[in-house]
């Protein structure tokens, strides 16, 4: 397989054993939520949450083919009921509560399910005081084939984050490629300590959407980790084969101290 | 009054219309005639047979009719009193989010709301509608100022959606955004937001979180723009496919209603609220006075635990466990 960024050939063994960054340039690649999970948590450490929790059609919304169609396809595909994955499990023997929402499933999209499966992790956390950690990778953010009903979802894990937060809970952001829109504009950036991959393409609005308003080429590394970080929006940018170790620093930091 | 060029839907009524005006100024005819009695008749059925089929496109350009009454106008006609509140203490003073104290009988409120502008001059300086970063500041540091004191606040929505731009995204658009949801479900005063016309995606749920979440009946509320879902799904955005994505994105007033999203459907005068500005205001502010009545009683717990679970409920999924369809919990 060649690199997307710089084009060497490379075995997808290689790749996978360093969890899809490119041994030649560095090149960040999407990762599955399932390998996240092993290069984030400790081995056999995480027990996953709410997996009996599947999409629907409330729309009934079609276009080239039938949502309730793309569903059973991206199922298959994937292996997965929908983007989120969430649970419980540990790094470096530190307890967290880890969701990440898996770029391959269309586009890692928020819709009911993203929604809902975020929000009872993060009331999980909150009754059980544990630090959060959402890894967010998300092309269009919120789904456009549950309409409205998507856009609620930012609201609504967005409550359950201010009581998270309410109840003096760390919540640690992960930025991944891409981040966009209704996800950008609710959970992702709503970390008491935000964190990026190298290279990850973050914002609100889409080139074409900018481009259409505004009729101006965008300049060189826009929206990108390094431009966030830049204009005061990332705490860090992380390397992923650091991001264990910086998850877990971090989370000491943090811990509250008895006194 | 100006008289915008009528909605191409709307050319029969518009003709009706001009009928029957110039027929009441002839003097012979007089304004009470059987004859005009009946043309009157005939073009209220009119008006009352269409605007109960609009189809969603048809919606969504009423809902932008350029006479259609914007924030300033229902602040100027429901409020006896505003004073304006101007900038975000950081960047600048956003005209697309105009906030103020405003008094209307015994009741002391917040207003904010996205000004879309009437002139085109005005319409320049507020983005057509479309809020900065720091327009979201802005609304965020003046709503808190009225929950530190309990004024409760309301919220007029009226945006095709946040300014997609290079300055919007260098200063943070989605950070922003972000953060006034999360902050407005701890605003520990009453919120009533109402989308008055354009409910367009994250921007306007910047200003979006409630107690009470309306529409106006011929307002919409929706994820993407109808240009920009018939773009993605059909690669170009035209007269054919404008129309399928509003019917596809199900974001009427009465969808919203039927998926749990809104409280309440407002009605709107006989043909829409640009036929009746002043019919349009009564209505919007008995709702409002009676909204306030009931969230009044309230503690500041209730209040926000309510709130909480008001969004907490959105949401359809389906549960292995329960093998049913049913709203999320
Ligand atoms: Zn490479």
């Amino acid at each position: 397989m060649p690199c997307p960024k710089c084009k060497a050939t490379l075995y997808r063994k290689d790749v996978q054993a360093k969890f899809n960054v490119c041994p030649e340039c560095g090149h960040h690649m999407p990762l599955s939520a399932r390998e996240r999970v092993r290069q984030l948590l400790d081995e056999d450490s995480f027990e996953e949450w709410f997996t009996d929790i599947k999409p629907c059609d409330p729309l009934g919304f079609v276009d080239r083919i039938p949502y309730s169609k793309r569903l059973v396809d991206e199922q298959r595909k994937t292996g997965m009921n929908d983007a989120a994955t969430v649970g419980k499990g540990f790094i470096r023997g530190r307890s967290v509560v880890l969701c990440i929402t898996d770029f391959q499933f269309m586009a890692g999209s928020m819709g009911s399910v993203v929604g809902e499966k975020l929000t009872r992790a993060i009331e999980e956390a909150t009754r059980l005081q544990l630090p959060l950690i959402i890894v967010s990778g998300s092309g269009g953010g919120a789904r456009m084939q549950e309409g409205i009903l998507s856009l609620m979802q930012m609201a609504k894990v967005s409550g359950a984050i201010s009581r998270h937060d309410a109840a003096g809970c760390l919540y640690i952001a992960v930025l991944t490629h891409p981040t966009m829109g209704g996800v950008a504009a609710s959970w992702a950036l709503q970390g008491d300590i935000t964190l990026a991959e190298p290279a990850a393409m973050i914002g609100f609005a889409g080139a074409r959407t900018i481009w259409n308003t505004v009729r101006i080429e965008l300049p060189e590394g826009f929206q990108t980790s390094e431009f966030l970080l830049e204009h005061g929006f990332v705490d860090r940018i992380v390397h992923r084969h650091d991001l264990r170790t910086e998850l877990a620093s971090l989370v000491d930091y943090c811990e509250k101290s008895q006194s | 009054m100006k008289t915008p060029q009528p909605l191409a839907f709307e050319t029969e009524i518009h003709e009706m219309e001009t009928i029957v005006s110039k027929l009441e100024q002839v003097p012979a005819i007089g304004g009470n005639s059987e004859e005009i009695k009946r043309l009157r008749r005939e073009l209220t059925g009119l008006i009352r047979k269409k605007y109960a089929n609009l189809t969603p496109w048809e919606t969504i350009l009423v809902s932008r009719h350029p006479a259609r009454p914007q924030m300033m106008d229902y602040v100027e006609s429901i409020f006896d009193e505003f004073v304006e509140l101007h900038g975000d203490r950081a960047f600048g003073d956003d005209q697309a989010i105009r906030c103020g104290f405003a008094r209307f009988g015994s009741n002391k409120v917040l207003v904010v709301g996205h000004q879309k502008g009437h002139t085109l001059k005005e319409r320049q300086a507020c983005y057509y509608g479309c809020a900065h970063p720091e327009g979201y500041r802005k609304a965020l540091g003046k709503m808190k100022l009225a929950a530190k004191f309990r004024v409760p606040i309301i919220c007029l929505i009226d945006t095709p959606g946040a300014f997609p731009g290079i300055g919007a995204e260098e200063r943070g658009q989605a950070q922003l955004i972000a953060t006034s949801i999360l902050e407005m479900f701890r605003l520990a005063t009453p919120v009533i937001c109402i989308v008055i016309g354009e409910g367009g995606s994250g921007g306007a749920l910047g200003i979006g979180v409630g107690d009470k979440v309306s529409m106006l009946e011929h307002a919409y509320y929706s994820v993407i723009s109808p240009e920009g879902c018939a773009g993605i799904l059909w690669k170009t955005a035209n007269e054919e496919t404008k129309p399928k994505a509003a019917e596809a994105l199900k974001l009427t007033s009465k969808y919203l209603r039927d998926f749990g999203v809104i409280d309440d459907v407002i009605s709107e005068p006989l043909g829409g609220a640009h036929r009746d500005p002043r019919e349009m205001a009564n209505t919007l502010k008995n709702y409002l006075q009676r909204s306030l009545r009931e969230l009044a009683v309230h503690s500041k717990e209730a209040l926000l635990e309510s709130r909480y679970q008001k969004f907490r409920r959105m949401g359809f999924t389906l549960e292995a466990s329960t093998g049913m369809t049913s709203p999320a919990m």
